[in-house]
């Protein structure tokens, strides 16, 4: 069995013009896993749309080839593309009159008959791709009354109606707060594992991408790309190379950037529950404050989560909040 | 209030078709002579009336001025429902995008042609060769037109840019046309004024015959693109990826247009406003942006709304007729805007 659906053969894509050709990613040979979640990260203008508009067959290669199945993708016609990738992208629809159902069942576009009339088996594709959205009560809603969570996921169903083993998605999280991007990502998971579908996606939600993706492919400043699994682009720097800028570090514990500050004003050592600890590290990372083994003052956490406060070792008073500790160690 | 209009759909149609005849039927009751009612009726079946006035005047000069009137709120319908879908703009239209300012210049060069006494009384005489003339000037300057825009689209992406592009390049068209007209002696200029009024009785039987065609053609046509045009509503990248060819599919479509709304603008003269007000009167109707549906709703929808501003037109009661195209706005807009304010789905339902 072959453990890849799409393949790349020395591809450079960028843009033609009149004046010649400008070559953004030069020389990939890339594949795409059948079956798993493959995210693509990089920083803003090293060329993730470029390469995934490329790859779609939207924009021409510059030089080399990608195959589908075998099949180079300069073979095959536009319906042919379309019966085996689909796409999720960022603009958002602007149209209001359409109820849900309606919409995915543009997705059978290259199907169904000249006048896009759906079977019995259409029906069955769209009610599925509706089911494994989760949006099956949502039929007959119209689109302009759903929010941005939803509106996303319905776009998802309808590229699920087009039945393709591939689904590109171009920043699908972009517009969503933080449940819904964490329900997106679970549910593309489970596309991927349940439907053997191959998925794509650029975003720029390292945290997401880091935890949830099987595959990684990330596209440094000098327009390199890597690719394996997160933990090993981690372990190995190519995670941090790509976003790397001066004055942001990269937590090799937690996996993501942060801005350490400029200097300490002040070390102190922290005893006592350690999820709370985790959170007072954080606030006093925050303003300035180092936390180490000796420090000149220690902060003793009394109690846990659900009924807390603290105390500075060898002082009076106590404190029942981050905040109000925080004020205090400000002070001395 | 949602399951009303459900309900509503499936009788949208029926209903539209029967308000269609009945206002078919008071449209050619009209005129300076009174005709009752029943024997216009009479007339229409192919029973022999005992005016033989009556039943010249119903199917030699009413009956051709209504079947224009029909097929011109269908045309022009139908050729802003697909420039408001391809243009994914609300305020498209063959009017707006200076479809029919290129018609306008169409008909100029050939009524205005320096030298030759070609105006519209000589092209009526030429007879069927004239009205393909006709035509054929109206579509090539339609479809000029609406090439530019096109060629220009392709540059631009935004659909507000690509909007005020068409509204000068309409402006620059109108202003070839003034200074072409400058230059003209005044029966010239004449012709072409009456022109610009805008009439739906100058049609003749012959020339009856091609609109028909030309018009039966472009609505067969744009209903055979539903498929397409509803893949356009999600967008041309969603559309192309989906299997459709975006450059074809751009170039069938504006053709189909400029032919609709070239060969009424021939005709009629340019007739503003339905092209544009017709499709979202449809839509907010019907509540549904299914082409499918929409096509043949604008059709019976536009050819109502045209009807309704011919009767309009023909001072019920009197012997004066109004110039068309003044009409369908003064009753059109107020219809519009009160649709709008009462609704307020207008833009929710494009």
């Amino acid at each position: 069995m072959k453990d890849s659906i799409l393949h790349t053969d020395r591809l450079s894509c960028g843009y033609k013009s009149k004046k010649g050709a400008s070559t953004i990613l030069n020389d990939l040979s890339l594949k795409l896993e059948k079956g798993k979640l493959t995210s693509l990260l990089g920083a803003n203008g090293t060329g993730k749309s470029t390469l995934i508009r490329t790859l779609a067959g939207v924009q021409p290669a510059i030089s080399g080839s990608v195959l589908m199945d075998d099949q180079l993708l300069g073979d095959l016609s536009g319906r042919e593309i379309a019966k085996k990738l689909s796409l999720v992208l960022t603009e958002r629809v602007h149209v209001g009159n359409l109820t849900v159902f309606a919409l995915i069942s543009l997705g059978r576009f290259p199907y169904t008959s000249w006048l896009g009339k759906l079977n019995s088996k259409d029906h069955e594709i769209i009610e599925h791709a509706l089911a494994s959205v989760k949006m099956l009560e949502f039929a007959n809603t119209h689109i302009d009354e759903l929010s941005d969570g939803e509106r996303q996921k319905v776009m998802i169903a309808r590229a699920l109606a087009q039945d393709t083993d591939i689904i590109f998605l171009d920043e699908p999280t972009a517009h969503l707060d933080l449940p819904n991007r964490v329900e997106l990502m679970h549910l593309l998971r489970e596309l991927t594992h349940k439907f053997e579908k191959s998925i794509l996606m650029s975003t720029h939600d390292l945290d997401s991408a880091l935890k949830l993706s099987d595959e990684l492919w990330v596209i440094d400043r000098d327009h390199q790309l890597s690719e394996g699994a997160p933990e090993d682009l981690i372990l190995s720097g190519k995670v941090e190379k790509a976003f790397e800028q001066d004055e942001l570090n990269f937590d090799y514990q937690f996996g993501s950037f942060e801005k350490l500050p400029a200097a300490y004003t002040k070390e102190v050592s922290i005893e006592g529950d350690q999820l709370i600890a985790i959170w007072l590290k954080n606030a006093l990372k925050r303003n300035g404050i180092k936390t180490i083994e000796n420090g000149s003052e220690t902060i003793l956490i009394k109690g846990d989560r659900a009924n807390y406060h603290f105390e500075l070792k060898g002082r009076d008073g106590e404190y029942s909040t981050i905040k109000r500790l925080l004020l205090k160690l400000n002070n001395l | 209030m949602d399951s009303q209009r459900r309900l509503f759909k499936p009788f949208a149609i029926p209903l539209l078709l029967i308000g269609l005849i009945l206002l078919s039927i008071f449209d050619l009751s009209l005129g300076s002579v009174n005709i009752p009612f029943n024997e216009v009726v009479k007339i229409l079946l192919g029973g022999i009336s005992e005016n033989e006035a009556w039943q010249n005047i119903i199917l030699k000069i009413r009956l051709p001025r209504t079947l224009t009137a029909i097929m011109a709120g269908a045309a022009l319908s139908i050729g802003g429902l697909q420039m408001q879908t391809l243009f994914r703009n609300p305020l498209a239209g063959p009017s707006v995008l200076g479809i029919t300012a290129g018609s306008s210049l169409g008909v100029a060069a050939v009524m205005l042609a320096t030298g030759s006494a070609a105006t519209l009384l000589s092209i009526q005489q030429l007879g069927i060769g004239g009205s393909w003339l006709i035509i054929l000037a109206s579509t090539l300057g339609a479809g000029l037109v609406l090439f530019l825009i096109l060629l220009i689209s392709f540059k631009i992406r935004d659909n507000v840019v690509m909007l005020i592009v068409g509204i000068m390049v309409a402006n620059i068209t109108i202003a070839i046309v003034s200074i072409w007209q400058y230059f003209s002696e005044p029966e010239q200029i004449q012709e072409y004024i009456l022109w610009t009024f805008g009439s739906l009785g100058g049609v003749t039987n012959e020339q009856l015959g091609i609109l028909a065609v030309v018009v039966g053609f472009g609505v067969f046509a744009s209903f055979f693109l539903s498929k397409t045009l509803n893949a356009l509503l999600l967008g041309e990248s969603y559309a192309q990826s989906m299997g459709l060819n975006i450059k074809w599919a751009r170039i069938i479509i504006i053709t189909i247009t400029s032919l609709l709304a070239g060969a009424i603008t021939g005709f009629c003269g340019p007739i503003g406003f339905v092209g544009i007000a017709v499709p979202h009167l449809t839509r907010s109707f019907l509540n549904t942006s299914d082409h499918r549906v929409l096509i043949p709703s604008c059709v019976l929808v536009g050819a109502i709304l045209m009807l309704f501003c011919d009767i309009i037109a023909q001072v019920p009661g009197s012997s004066t007729v109004l110039p068309v195209n003044a009409i369908t706005a003064i009753i059109g807009s107020p219809i519009v805007i009160w649709i709008i304010v009462r609704r307020r789905n207008l833009k929710k339902s494009f």
